[in-house]
């Protein structure tokens, strides 16, 4: 039988995630399996004959690579050497040098390596990785996919992506022969959005490089690699094709940057006993082997295997820093989804984000979790805003900015024009325009009723059997009147000619400049130092479009304003017993007219008044003008009153009873949650003040009970209102109003 | 290191939208010439990372090679794809084209295969 709380507790989303307990043998264990071997270094004659446990003939494919390609054996006697928490001390120490800290890393075995970065906490890692990536300038990637392939909404959402300041765009296909489709729609996109944008296609890697050598495709990531020979061999490759591979794209001007990620081979079932990281730790030893310039991992596909053992997410993080350590572009997984819990996946990204990476996200779905072709991702169109807050609040760049709402509105217009004139001309696809006009204005493919499946599938055969390369596409593109759009995707091409992007952790701004290891090299060296926004760029976090300046809080009350209350004199004491005076704040009338409900102030006053009229009372409105303080102003309030009962009233909408005998703080009743209030609380509160002032009984009021974060919602609003109301305290003394018939 | 030479021969920065309008750029317009690479290998060298000047330099040899081969070479080298003789064969083609680097790649391969199973059993 289960409690009430564990019920309850039971409910909620982060109990629709897995968490598995550790089994070494399993591979379910996120640091220092207690099979990982030791790690150790024998060099014979310039060779290495023993590593990490393992002598020379027992050396498997990915052994084998490492020990002939990947290890710096100039420095590995003293890499080798070094305590584990000596290394770990330099990482997170101004005075050593990011160069440094590499420098030994090609020294270390998969295995002396992982041992060294277990010794880091979760803010030692953070330290780690502000120092230790490749690029100063961080940068995000986005997922541009929809469930139809539609040709229009791909290049709309490109737009979009690009607008909002990702620098790579990573398409896939729910369908593999939609591919060529896909990658060309979306380059027309990013290309509208923004110039030097760069993309990929994400499909098995054969037909990928045929993508990239027609120039359909500006880099490449799908290029995996796993941390042990069997999931290799049933992956269909050995590091020997992947860095024959990797040549191959360098031939054609491509960038390229593989992937693995912690997990993998438990989830695959052949993790041989070992600890996810040290696994990793041999799949980034591999990376830089086989001559890639860099790695996505952490996680990956298999975030919530990493996710579900304890430390998985610090491992995750751990993993990047390593790829950073290596020398090379590290691309932060915070993908795949890995969990249902919006507290566990943001506690996973956060420290990442916070320390800045190459590519924050290495696919931050911009399009709706339903449209993500490679499955939810763990920052999602849903969280664009949220993303977008974050970096606002921390004053981080997280690669992303706000556009101007009419200016995406155009740029989707804009890609999806272009999208259906390039297909016209080029002959692979005709598009009706309620298709059109529906992808423009789409939140996601469920808006695109009229998309036809078939279209990406034949536009993709023709382009494929005509081989239209993207030259082509740049010609109709220009043909069709979009110069700008075709300069910016011819100059992708010519970026393959000059080869700069090529190196570590490339990609280009928007002056298509490019940003590398080479071009821009992170020199953090401690506070002060290191990437830090230009003031353009702080300006683009900082000016989210939903933050208001008190001059727009005036402006929408201005269009609340109304003459119902005027001024008729100067407030006199009166000796009515049934007299109730309604104190009110000094910009009422003047400048507030609407209160935090949305009522209007006069609305809540003929409330007020209507309660106290049932009573048999007469309420008087007195404007104060010597304070804003709600009690002083119900104090003063009952001090006029002839029956010695007082109400205080805000324009914004916040009200008490008051008696003239009565410190200022002490009130009668108070109705503190302006926004919660409504008609029928300013009518309560009217009927008590006059029950109060005939002695009789009030009926007691319920704070409205409300679980929303009233005060996030409404403190900007309220600093503002409390701001205008200053503007009218002037001294003077108390002004009767009256208040005019609707 | 920009305005460089493309494979066709023609300077990057002559490269204009007229040529594109007048249909008279090529793929081969664009594409990466061998010096470049080897020059982005120095480059990428002298900031310490020899596996990815490596890399540059086995691309630079790879650029002489059509795509259909490059893909061909790739495939090849999958696991249990190809016997030791085809491999051979590869590492003599690439021999005879002046890919050295490349040829040692396969070469490797084929010896680490045999090791370990990964060639293709008639």
């Amino acid at each position: 039988m289960t409690i009430g709380r564990y019920r309850f507790m039971n409910e909620q989303p982060v109990n629709l995630d897995g968490f598995a307990a550790v089994n070494p043998d399993l591979g379910l264990i996120a640091f220092n399996s207690p099979n990982d071997p030791a790690p150790g270094l024998d060099i014979d004659d310039g060779r290495v004959v023993f590593m990490d446990g393992k002598h020379q003939a027992q050396f498997d494919i990915v052994d084998e690579f490492i020990a002939r390609h990947g290890l710096d054996l100039t420095v590995a006697d003293e890499a080798m050497a070094i305590d584990d928490a000596t290394y770990a001390h330099m990482l997170i120490d101004p005075g050593v040098s990011r160069a440094e800290c590499v420098r030994l890393a090609g020294g270390m075995t998969p295995a002396k390596l992982a041992k060294a970065l277990s010794v880091l906490r979760p803010a030692e890692l953070v330290m780690a990785v502000t120092k230790c990536r490749a690029r100063k300038t961080p940068s995000n990637q986005a997922h541009v996919t929809n469930r139809s392939d539609d040709p229009l909404l791909l290049a709309a959402d490109a737009a979009l992506a690009a607008a909002f300041g990702f620098r790579e765009i990573e398409t896939t296909v729910p369908v593999l022969g939609d591919a060529p489709s896909n990658a060309i729609a979306v380059s027309i996109g990013a290309a509208v959005g923004s110039p030097g944008v760069l993309v990929q296609c994400s499909v098995e890697e054969a037909m990928e490089l045929e993508m990239g050598m027609r120039g359909l495709v500006s880099y490449a990531e799908t290029v995996s690699l796993y941390g042990t020979e069997q999931i290799f061999i049933d992956g269909d490759d050995t590091p020997w094709s992947k860095a024959f591979l990797t040549s191959g794209y360098a031939s054609r001007g491509i960038k390229m940057r593989v992937t693995s990620g912690g997990g993998a081979e438990a989830l695959m079932g052949a993790a041989e006993g070992c600890s996810m990281f040290y696994l990793e730790a041999r799949c980034v030893a591999l990376a830089r082997a086989i001559g890639s310039q860099g790695v996505q991992n952490g996680g990956i596909d298999s975030a919530s295997v990493a996710g579900s053992v304890p430390g998985g997410a610090k491992a995750m993080m751990a993993e990047n820093l390593m790829v950073m350590l290596r020398a090379l572009e590290s691309c932060t997984g915070n993908d795949a989804l890995m969990s249902e819990s919006d507290v566990r996946r943001t506690s996973r990204t956060h420290p990442i984000f916070i320390a800045g990476t190459d590519f924050i996200c290495s696919g931050f779905g911009s399009i709706q979790r339903y449209d993500n072709m490679f499955g939810p991702s763990q920052w999602n169109a849903e969280d664009l805003d949220d993303y977008l807050a974050m970096q606002r609040d921390w004053g981080v760049d997280g690669g992303l900015r706000t556009p101007d709402e009419h200016e995406v509105a155009r740029l989707r217009e804009r890609a999806a024009h272009a999208v259906r004139d390039v297909y016209a001309i080029l002959g692979l696809a005709d598009f009706t325009d309620q298709w059109l006009a529906q992808a423009i204005d789409a939140a996601g493919s469920k808006d695109v009723p009229d998309a036809d499946l078939m279209t990406p599938l034949t536009a993709s055969r023709l382009i494929r059997d005509t081989k239209v390369t993207m030259l082509d596409v740049i010609a109709a593109l220009d043909e069709a009147g979009y110069d700008i759009e075709a300069q910016r995707m011819l100059d992708m091409l010519i970026a393959r000619v000059s080869g700069d992007y090529l190196q570590t952790s490339a990609i280009f701004d928007e002056s298509m400049h490019v940003l590398s290891a080479i071009t821009d090299p992170n020199d953090y060296a401690g506070p002060g130092t290191g990437y830090s926004p230009s003031a353009q760029r702080q300006v683009q976090i900082d000016a989210i479009r939903q933050q208001q300046s008190v001059l727009d809080i005036s402006a929408r009350q201005l269009q609340h304003a109304n003459s119902r209350l005027s001024v008729i004199g100067p407030a006199q004491r009166s000796d009515d017993p049934r007299d109730v005076v309604i104190g009110v704040s000094p910009a009422t009338g003047q400048a507030i007219w609407q209160t935090l409900c949305g009522l209007g102030v006069d609305q809540a006053l003929d409330e007020l008044l209507a309660g106290l009229e049932e009573e048999g009372c007469v309420g008087r409105i007195v404007r104060f003008a010597d304070t804003i303080d709600l009690g002083l102003i119900g104090l003063q309030a009952a001090r006029m009153s002839g029956s010695g009962i007082g109400i205080g009233l805000q324009a914004k909408g916040t009200a008490l009873i008051h008696r003239r005998d009565l410190s200022p703080l002490a009130n009668l009743e108070l109705y503190s949650v302006a926004p919660s209030l409504d008609r029928a609380a300013y009518r309560q509160l009217g009927l008590n003040a006059g029950r109060h002032a005939k002695g009789a009984t009030p009926q007691p009021q319920r704070n409205p009970y409300s679980d929303e974060a009233i005060e996030a919602r409404y403190h900007t609003k309220v600093v503002a209102l409390v701001a205008i109301e200053r503007q009218f305290v002037d001294g003077s003394s108390p002004q009767q109003l009256e208040l005019d018939q609707p | 290191m920009s305005h460089r030479n493309a494979w066709s021969g023609m300077n990057a920065a002559d490269i204009t939208i007229d040529q594109v309008r007048a249909g008279a750029l090529q793929l081969d317009d664009v594409r990466i010439h061998p010096d470049t690479l080897i020059a982005q290998a120095d480059v990428a060298a002298e900031y310490g990372n020899q596996q990815l000047a490596e890399n540059f330099l086995r691309a630079a040899e790879l650029t002489a090679l059509p795509d259909e081969q490059v893909m061909a070479i790739y495939e090849a080298l999958r696991p249990h794809r190809s016997t030791a003789q085809e491999l051979a064969t590869i590492v003599n083609a690439l021999q005879a084209a002046g890919a050295q680097r490349n040829a040692a790649l396969v070469a490797e391969a084929a010896q680490i295969y045999a090791q370990r199973g990964l060639l293709r059993q008639d």
